[in-house]
């Protein structure tokens, strides 16, 4: 009912007269609003834990894959449970399905040797060279992406992360929206307003407490927005019921609205893979996408986002076309599946790169998993992409092509994929990219052909 | 320079304690830093949350025959769902456990004490993230760490790296030497597995002691792996009452001399490994590694480098005796500033909560959804990492949001008549500003005063 729209936060809005508020829920985000930027759409996923690029993109045609991976080889093409193909040598994880239909439109291209600056093998490292965008570790304490919005202008683009807590990519000097799903209990709308007075000195907070309303009062829209779009009945039922097996890195949206707050996610080869666990975990899943495009389509909202998945660090038992990791995958496939359906008309202005903060082993170890390695696989989708093959060289398997003779060979740098698709995407020039966004990059040439 | 002797309680019982209780403050008044370091207690430990747990053993063996059952299900044509078998273990045993650390949190009279073991919880990460392990996390900081806060730091490493949580967790208990008489015997079978598992040979390395900067390589990983193989887990054929308990085998331990940064290893057997342990928990990069993150969880997420350096050199100068660290932690003037920098964690601001209301929570629901709310799933930290410290993660604004409606929510159902400025005082002490002094003086109702409080600068930070 429209007359509780204006329940509390809304009332508050009005009252708590916070400029930043009140733009982002009333003006376009663009100043050049009728620019060609106005409409162009950033997603960023990271998946933690060292996801294994030899099974998000099997290079089943490569003459070492089989033996390399013994057990935990994915089929190849036209098998049980084969990769789904994409050319020659390379196919996708048969879970990723909706990414594999996206690639038959043109719409997703893999990157599959592509590597952090970092070499050193450790999560936390690799994770923070990832989000901070420098060449070592510890060094800024800001992410690339926000950065990027100080680079494209102040004001004119914003951003939003999924989760309570921020990504280190996008912490900064501007303030990104964050949205987890839970609904506001509170009843009384003078508090607010009195804690924005209280804050006023506090920078930290009251740029916190301002984007925080602002976003809440688009919440409802953007759920809205994501039940329409999506075609599965039960989705949003997963995702507002928040049953899902979803472990979010830090943020854990799905769990944070799970009635059943102690039940573990289906892991580890020790439930079922298919059981209704992994399902509500799916719908879920293709709702948070969804809701993160409704928040994305709004006039006024993000376009640029943040999203982060856990539970790739596959040590032991990973399995194959079923198992640990390819339920993972499935999830990851639903989320981004999520997310182009939410986008509707929007999907041909988007551009959303899957990354991981290193890959894996290519040999399979000794208890039926990967331990930590060098290059992955980076997932480029979007209606914004250029058409055409894998982005990169890909090193092959073979043992004198393997880095440190143990991990696939890093052939493009990070740095260099996330700044085409700035370009592509914002037309930030070289010197912002090399200089303030990615520091000390110069040497890092920006991807061509992307976007 | 002196500190004001209120404000030397207020900071002592609110940055070091877990925030104040009703009365805490006049308890901590005639001496600040006696308060403290009384509940330094190196015979003791911390305090137990549940002293009546299970044991790991016995959990490790629940969850095995849990296993057992689920695969025998099909062939005896028993229904057996073992998700909702999975889902009733996890929440009558973990959610027992993790209620009860957060009763004791809320009550306990010796705030600085508990700060300190979740600390170590925290710094020997074991996450429920992993069904294998979920039930062993409240057992893993009973058994492992807590007895050892106030002990040698060398002794909570090999408790923590042979507790079956742990092995499991990081995937230790399955870790074969490749070149073992184990890994020969399932070659010759034609077993599946037996192999190497670095995993926690490298978490010891990189997050437990020594930490990156060390400059240690792959090589001294996989070296300390092949040292580690053997730690395991006893299972029923495993003699005596091993089952559930660590063992070491020494069938799959891997033969031969180790060199791990620079040094020959040429003991065998479990010795090995424990020789590794020895000299990591020595190292001047652990003492660095240990100091920088006590000042950082204590005091700021950018810590005084005097304070680093003071918690270093008694670390490295008592050999890692924890209970002398800690007291140079609470007699270093660095620790004292008047500011307060850290923001605090979900869980600490709710534990901070429930002791100025007074109250504690009697039912895990009346907890773990807000904590997933906040985004800090109980015990389930997103990696072996760990909780992380910054401000800049937990301030985001969808969790301050919620901070805020739970605000409200406590103070509907707690405040039970009181008046939220006796609240104040008694929770923040001279910390309390002039500002929301007055702005809690002017709230319109009790309820919102209170909200006020709890969300206010001074009650988000310590």
């Amino acid at each position: 009912m429209t007359a509780l729209l204006t329940s509390r936060r809304q009332a508050l809005l009005g009252a708590l007269g916070l400029g930043v508020t009140v733009e982002f829920l009333g003006h376009k985000a663009f100043a050049a609003a009728d620019g060609a930027a106005a409409s162009r759409k950033l997603i960023v996923v990271i998946c933690r834990g060292g996801m294994d690029g030899l099974s998000v993109s099997p290079p089943v045609g490569d003459p070492a894959y089989a033996s390399l991976r013994g057990p935990i080889a994915i089929p190849g093409f036209g098998q049980t449970g084969g990769a789904l193909q994409l050319d020659d040598t390379f196919g996708l994880h048969p879970s990723l399905a909706s990414v594999h239909a996206m690639a038959l439109a043109g719409e997703a291209r893999i990157a599959p040797a592509i590597a952090t600056p970092d070499r050193e093998r450790s999560h936390f490292e690799a994770q923070d060279v990832l989000e901070n965008g420098g060449a070592l570790p510890y060094g800024l304490a800001s992410g690339w992406l926000n950065r990027a919005l100080v680079a494209i202008g102040p004001g004119q683009v914003k951003a939003i992360s999924v989760g309570p807590t921020a990504p280190l990519v996008l912490r900064g000097d501007i303030q990104a929206a964050s949205w987890s799903p839970g609904s506001s209990a509170g009843q009384d709308p003078r508090l607010p307003g009195i804690l924005a007075d209280l804050y006023a000195g506090d920078p930290q907070l009251s740029r916190a407490l301002a984007s925080g309303l602002a976003t809440q009062s688009m919440a409802k829209t953007a759920t809205a927005d994501a039940k329409a779009a999506l075609v599965a009945p039960d989705a949003m039922q997963g995702a507002m019921d928040g049953a899902g097996d979803a472990a979010m890195a830090t943020g854990d949206p799905a769990m944070a609205a799970a009635p059943d707050q102690m039940a573990p996610r289906p892991a580890a080869g020790a439930l079922d893979a298919q059981g209704p666990g992994q399902r509500q975990g799916l719908a879920a899943a293709r709702g948070i996408g969804a809701t993160l495009s409704g928040f994305m389509v709004q006039d006024g909202g993000p376009q640029v986002a943040a999203i982060s998945i856990d539970g790739f660090d596959t040590h032991a038992n990973q399995g194959a076309s079923q198992g640990q990791l390819a339920n993972r995958l499935a999830y990851l496939d639903a989320v981004l599946d999520g997310v182009r359906q939410g986008l509707g008309s929007a999907w041909k202005d988007t551009a959303m790169v899957v990354v991981t903060e290193f890959g894996r082993t290519a040999h399979v170890n000794g208890t039926g998993g990967t331990d930590h390695g060098t290059a992955s696989t980076a997932l480029l989708l979007g209606g914004a992409l250029k058409k055409g093959g894998i982005v990169g060289d890909w090193p092959t398997l073979a043992s004198a092509r393997l880095f440190e003779a143990r991990d696939t060979a890093p052939t493009m740098d990070m740095r260099g994929l996330f700044k085409g698709l700035l370009v592509g995407q914002y037309g930030l020039d070289r010197r912002a990219l090399d200089t303030a966004v990615f520091p000390d990059s110069a040497a890092i040439a920006p991807a061509v052909g992307v976007v | 320079m002196a500190l004001d002797p209120d404000l030397a309680a207020a900071i002592a019982v609110t940055r070091f304690g877990l925030g104040a209780k009703p009365g805490e403050l006049e308890k901590a008044l005639p001496d600040p830093t006696g308060w403290l370091t009384a509940q330094i207690r190196p015979a003791g430990g911390a305090d137990l949350a549940n002293p009546n747990e299970p044991t790991s053993a016995s959990r490790v063996m629940e969850f095995r025959e849990y296993q057992r059952q689920r695969q025998a299900a099909p062939r005896s044509g028993q229904p057996f769902d073992p998700v909702k078998f999975a889902g009733q273990l996890i929440r009558t045993d973990t959610g027992a456990d993790f209620l009860a650390r957060v009763q004791l949190g809320a009550t306990t009279d010796a705030g600085f004490r508990e700060r300190w073991a979740l600390f170590w919880c925290n710094h020997f990460t074991v996450s429920a993230t992993k069904a294998q392990t979920a039930t062993l996390v409240g057992p893993f900081e009973q058994e492992a760490i807590r007895p050892h806060v106030f002990g040698r730091f060398e002794d909570m490493l090999v408790a923590s790296s042979s507790h079956p949580g742990m092995l499991l967790y990081l995937d230790q208990a399955q870790s074969v030497g490749p070149d073992s008489m184990a890994a020969g015997y399932m070659a010759r079978a034609a077993k599946g597995g037996g192999g190497l598992n670095e995993n926690l040979a490298r978490e010891i390395m990189e997050l437990h002691t020594v930490g990156v900067e060390a400059g240690y390589t792959q090589a001294d990983v996989t070296e300390f792996a092949r040292a580690m193989t053997g730690w395991s887990i006893g299972g029923l054929r495993d003699e005596g009452d091993n089952a559930g308990r660590f063992v070491f085998r020494q069938a799959a331990h891997e033969p031969g001399v180790r060199t791990i940064m620079g040094k020959q290893y040429f003991q065998s057997g479990v010795d090995q490994a424990l020789a590794v342990m020895k000299d990591l928990a020595a190292s001047p990069h652990t003492a660095h590694h240990i100091g920088l993150k006590l000042a950082r969880h204590f005091v700021a997420d950018d810590p005084p480098p005097q304070l680093v350096a003071d918690l270093t050199r008694t670390f490295q100068g008592t050999n890692g005796d924890l209970a002398q660290v800690a007291k140079t932690l609470v007699l270093s003037r660095e620790a004292w500033a008047p500011q307060p920098r850290k923001f605090k964690t979900p869980y600490e601001f709710l534990v901070s909560s429930w002791r100025a209301a007074g109250v504690s929570p009697d039912k895990l629901e009346d907890v773990a959804p807000l904590l997933n709310a906040m985004g800090q799933k109980p015990f389930s930290a997103p990696s072996p990492k760990g909780w992380p410290e910054e401000a800049g993660n937990w301030c985001a604004p969808d969790a301050l949001i919620k901070r805020m409606d739970w605000s409200e929510a406590l103070a509907a159902k707690a405040l039970a008549g009181r008046d939220p400025t006796d609240i104040a005082k008694a929770a923040l002490g001279a910390r309390l500003t002039p500002l929301v002094a007055t702005t809690i003086a002017r709230a319109e109702t009790r309820e919102e005063g209170l909200a006020i409080l709890l969300m206010s600068p001074e009650f988000q930070r310590r």
